[in-house]
């Protein structure tokens, strides 16, 4: 297989597997072990292919065009730097899949958990293998959405929570900074992709903007790394299962920060600015980080700060600015990742065993688990750099560069050496006490449960990684040189300095200085002893400015106080103001334009006022007006006079060539009617108003300012509406419409034509639309519970026994039932002909219904069903299928979705007929219309009925 | 003409406006309606051609398209009218569940203090 496919195998393989874990059963935690295990093993396996390609210097890339015009392309590109974190992704990934299915119990959603793990390792490797920088961000913060998805796993407890929330808003917003950062480099170097970006670092730092990118892009790299100010949400993110925490803060999510400050490492660094801002965030987070780090008393801070003051640590190398401090970085990269996992898993074993992470509690573990204890013990030197493990050679490293080092600073370059010093007897003096205090000393009282060792398997991770810290310590040269060699190499290339590897270097200035660490900090720890065991909570000097709780203050000022205040400045429950507005807005969006570019009449004059026009539109005008005033006490008046304005309207669509309107409005004007009379039943009695003039007078203004908006909406449609009138209609699409009706749309009425063939898309999502609101309706009636007081029937229908009722209406009935028949005929001949001569699917579905409305009446809601059996949703369903099918009928012979064609229909009676296909999909217009409009009507009726 | 229509739109969509600003569930859902009514005659006016014909073509006559009313508009006004029917039947039942739930026919769910 060529090397590329292999790339796109190694991103998309753990996304893949995220989608297959996510969709299995719930108690399936074995196969989802498997599954896991397995990804990350091809995974790593797929490294391991790429590794002779690597280890000859070689960059693999592959490219896929995605909007070069924008220049973006999705490129993965694979060089040895990428290759040693995808190793590291891939294969702590594998051990951690191991350990977490002996960790999580049956209880817990196993399938969610390995989900969100192999999205999270693939959104790493994204990263990782990124070849173009908004490529990285996207990858970038994909890791932060994962993460926090995995530190709130177990999101019933609120720390977990709290954490998560944490981690993704510091994180995140890192983010942000990054992905302005990247588009900043990418305007100075014109370019996105990578390699081009690392090949221009010259032109980038000499650049004005330069300073701005470099903080942004170190905005992301500090904030994921939890380097002081930003590293809080590290220890709060502990309340992550155990396995997330050995991989987010060992070899993975922390070591992005890094990753991207090695990255960028040949662009940015090797200033001053660099220096000054990445040396002195290390330095203060290596320094810190180690003193908290010895007052934690839960085992997992212990370690959360550690990783914060290792991360420190490798922090500083970037820092310094020199070739050999970027090797000792990208060493100590690795060796942090062995035993940081090691230990976390075996923390998160004492946790499985014991019942408490909390150290007062724990001691003399030793006795009830040698192995682990052993394993930890290892894993925990290698930590404090005690030589012949991996911590001691990159230590080493470090404190050789803290000697020969140049920084800008004088003071600084003359005190670094023994801050390096003091921070390698801290190191000493929190992993001694970490060893000491849980594994040594009393057996623990007051555990819920006796202590013993775990599983084979899951102390199996525990023992590849202390293996690999003693192999590594012991014999470098033989183990990590060469993929150390391959990660240093294609960060440096022809710059890449000598270095030595070796256990032993002679006796020289670091080696004393390691044996003045290991000796201070176990004085320290002696010295310790008394205050650690009294179990002060909090750290001494810190206690007071904990940057947790400066950050919770912003968070609730940000996004409760202020955003409340806001909220009461500028919102509103109610609903008037917002309408209002809307009105207003409208009007000054419609008057603006027209100030500014002036607007008069249009060159045509006006033609003479038909007096049959004027008498309609007066009655017309009335009825509104009319409406408009009696709304509030004569509902049933109102409704009679919005229904008479609704008739002029239909009227001038009569008048003015559009009858296919007409008809429309009119049948509609019906049916909404009959609506509204339904509903009226339902509304509170309006007692006539009795007020007092005070009340009048104080809702004057009120009234005054409703009416003024009223009159501005009007005045300004019917200005529109005049100066659109007095001018010609430009030329549009409608020619092309007129033009191909009839050879193109088989029909003569244009109108149907647009609705059923050449705008037929519209058509069908409106159907879909009106279907959605019947069933919404529908929905809404059967848990309506009417008022009280409308429950009782009305007083007219109390006055009148149900005999009289229908004696009443014995002629009307008769008439009525007669009328079914011809009603459905003029349905059908309405849909029949709507195709060239007014009608057409939505007229013909509402006549239908108004032919039901009408026996409703008649014969009663219950005679009526159990004579006719509707079933509207059936209706409504059918006719939407018939239209969709319709539509992709068209796919069998080829053409795009809803192309209409003609075939001819030879008939024995009838003769030669025209089927278009757009008939079919008017008949499904109708249904749709029949059924939605129907199941509204019936919904709302039948709730007289119910008891 | 021309004057007779506009006033006639502006004066429905006034009372509509009018309506829509009032407290009562009943005067919102009957100004919608007289708002929908001067809102498609506005878009269909756009439309209107002087002397205009119903747009149905003749088969085998050449079709002038300056004859015709345009029937762009028209489609469109067409189907309003019959989402403005849905919308004025989800409203009114939203209403009513308002008006079942909270007791007052008022719009924000309860009576004005003032």
């Amino acid at each position: 297989m060529s090397r590329e496919v292999l790339l796109v195998f190694l991103l998309v393989l753990p996304f893949a597997g995220s989608i297959a874990a996510g969709l299995l059963r719930a108690d399936a935690r074995n196969t989802e072990a498997w599954l896991a295990g397995a990804i990350s093993l091809a995974g790593l396996a797929i490294v391991a292919a790429l590794y002779p390609e690597m280890a000859g210097g070689g960059v693999v890339r592959h490219e896929f065009a995605w909007a070069p015009a924008y220049g973006l392309a999705f490129t993965l590109r694979m060089d040895g730097f990428a290759w040693m974190f995808a190793a590291m992704v891939t294969g702590i990934g594998f051990l951690v899949t191991v350990y977490a299915r002996y960790y999580l119990s049956p209880e817990d959603p196993v399938p969610r958990f390995f989900s969100f793990f192999l999205a999270f390792m693939g959104s790493m490797l994204g990263v990782v293998l990124s070849g173009h920088l908004v490529q990285l961000a996207f990858f970038w913060e994909l890791t932060s959405l994962f993460s926090f998805l995995l530190i709130g796993y177990w999101h019933h407890n609120a720390a977990a929570r709290e954490g998560a929330r944490m981690a993704l808003v510091i994180t995140s917003a890192g983010g942000v900074c990054l992905l302005a950062g990247v588009l900043v480099i990418g305007r100075i170097a014109g370019t996105y992709d990578l390699d081009e970006v690392l090949a221009s670092g010259d032109m980038i730092r000499g650049h004005e903007l330069y300073i701005p990118a470099l903080l942004l892009v170190l905005a992301g790299a500090l904030t994921k790394s939890a380097q002081v100010p930003f590293h809080f949400w590290l220890p709060q993110a502990m309340a992550a299962p155990t396995p997330v925490s050995a991989y987010l803060h060992s070899a993975a999510m922390v070591k992005l920060g890094v990753f991207l400050l090695a990255r960028t490492w040949p662009v940015l660094a090797g200033t001053e600015a660099w220096q000054l801002i990445v040396g002195s965030a290390g330095l203060c987070t290596l320094v810190f980080g180690a003193y908290l780090a010895i007052f934690q008393h839960d085992l997992k801070g212990l370690l959360a700060y550690s990783t914060i003051s290792h991360l420190g640590l490798i922090t500083v190398l970037l820092g310094l600015g020199s070739p050999l401090a970027l090797v000792a970085a990208v060493f100590h990269v690795m060796n942090h990742a062995t035993f940081k996992a090691s230990l976390f898993m075996s923390a998160g074993i004492i946790d499985h065993e014991t019942g408490t992470r909390d150290m007062r509690r724990l001691g003399g573990l030793y006795r009830f688990m040698p192995i682990t204890a052993t394993l930890a013990t290892v894993a925990a030197a290698a930590m404090a750099g005690v030589p012949l493990l991996n911590g001691f050679l990159s230590k080493e490293m470090f404190f050789s560069e803290s000697l020969v080092a140049e920084v800008g600073v004088p003071a600084v370059q003359r005190l670094l050496p023994f801050v390096a010093t003091a921070w390698g007897a801290l190191s000493v003096a929190y992993s001694l006490r970490l060893i000491h205090q849980v594994f040594f000393g009393p057996p623990p009282a007051g555990l819920e449960k006796v202590p013993h060792e775990p599983p084979r398997w899951m102390r199996f991770p525990i023992e590849l990684l202390v293996l690999a810290c003693l192999l590594v310590g012991i014999l470098p040269a033989y183990t990590v040189a060469p993929i150390l060699d391959v990660a240093v190499r294609s960060l440096l290339g022809e710059a890449t300095p000598a270095y030595s590897l070796a256990v032993w270097h002679g006796f020289n200035t670091p080696l004393i200085m390691s044996l003045v660490a290991l000796a201070a900090g176990v004085v320290l720890y002696a010295a310790l002893r008394g205050y650690l065991a009294r179990g002060v909570e909090s750290p001494p000097l810190f206690a007071a400015i904990e940057a947790r709780r400066i950050f919770e203050r912003v968070h609730v000022a940000v996004s409760w106080r202020w955003a409340r205040a806001l909220v009461g400045v500028l919102g509103t429950e109610r609903l008037q103001p917002q309408l209002r507005w809307i009105v207003v807005v409208a009007v000054a969006a419609g008057l603006l334009p027209a100030l500014r570019a002036g607007l008069g009449p249009g060159p045509l004059d006006a033609t003479p006022v038909d007096p049959a026009f004027l008498l309609m539109w007066v009655v017309g005008g009335a009825c509104a007006l009319g409406a408009a005033w009696q709304a509030k006490f004569h509902r049933l008046a109102a409704l009679v006079l919005s229904g008479g304005a609704g008739l002029v309207v239909c009227l001038t669509f009569v008048w003015m060539a559009a009858p296919d309107l007409a008809l429309t409005q009119l049948l509609v004007e019906i049916v909404t009617t009959v609506l509204l009379l339904l509903g009226l039943r339902w509304l509170p009695k309006r007692l006539p108003y009795r007020g007092t003039a005070a009340g009048a007078v104080a809702a004057l203004p009120r009234r005054l300012r409703d009416l003024a908006t009223a009159v501005a909406a009007g005045t300004g449609l019917a200005a529109l509406s005049y100066l659109v009138m007095t001018r010609p209609i430009p030329d549009s699409i409608s020619r092309f419409f007129l033009e191909r009706a009839l050879p193109e749309g088989g029909g003569a009425n244009v109108v149907n034509v647009i609705i059923v063939d050449f705008r037929g898309f519209d058509t069908l999502g409106e159907i879909s639309v009106l279907a959605v609101v019947a069933i919404t309706v529908y929905a809404l009636l059967r848990r309506f519970r009417p008022a009280r007081e409308s429950v009782e029937p009305p007083p007219q229908q109390r006055a009148q026994s149900p005999r009289e009722a229908e004696d009443d209406l014995r002629v009307p009935a008769a008439i009525i039932r007669v009328m079914f028949p011809a009603i459905v005929v003029l349905a059908a001949f309405l849909l029949l002909r709507g195709h060239n001569l007014p009608g057409g699917g939505f007229v013909a579905g509402i006549t239908l219904v108004i032919a039901v409305i009408l026996q409703y009446m008649a014969a009663g809601t219950r005679r009526t069903e159990a004579q006719l059996g509707l079933r509207p949703l059936r209706w409504m369903g059918s006719g939407l299928l018939l239209a969709a099918a319709t539509g992709a009928g068209s796919w069998l012979l080829a053409h795009p979705f809803l192309t209409s064609h003609t075939p001819k229909v030879v008939l024995p009676v009838l003769g030669e007929m025209h089927l278009p296909s757009a008939f079919l999909f008017d008949v499904g217009v109708a249904a749709v219309v029949f059924g939605a409009s129907g199941l509204i009507l019936i919904a709302l009726a039948h709730q007289s009925l119910r008891k | 003409m021309e004057p007779v229509l506009a006033i006639g739109i502006g004066v429905l969509a006034g009372s509509g406006v009018w309506l829509l600003l009032r407290p009562r569930t009943f005067q919102v859902v009957i100004g919608l309606s007289l708002l929908s009514y001067a809102v498609n005659l506005f878009i269909f006016v756009m439309g209107w051609v002087r002397g205009g014909a119903a747009p149905f073509v003749q088969p085998g006559a050449p079709v002038d398209p300056a004859r015709f009313a345009d029937p762009l508009p028209q489609a469109l006004v067409l189907t309003a009218i019959v989402i403005t029917f849905a919308m004025t039947a989800l409203l009114l039942v939203v209403l009513l569940a308002s008006r079942g739930l909270t007791g007052t026919d008022h719009v924000d769910g309860r009576e004005d203090e003032e």
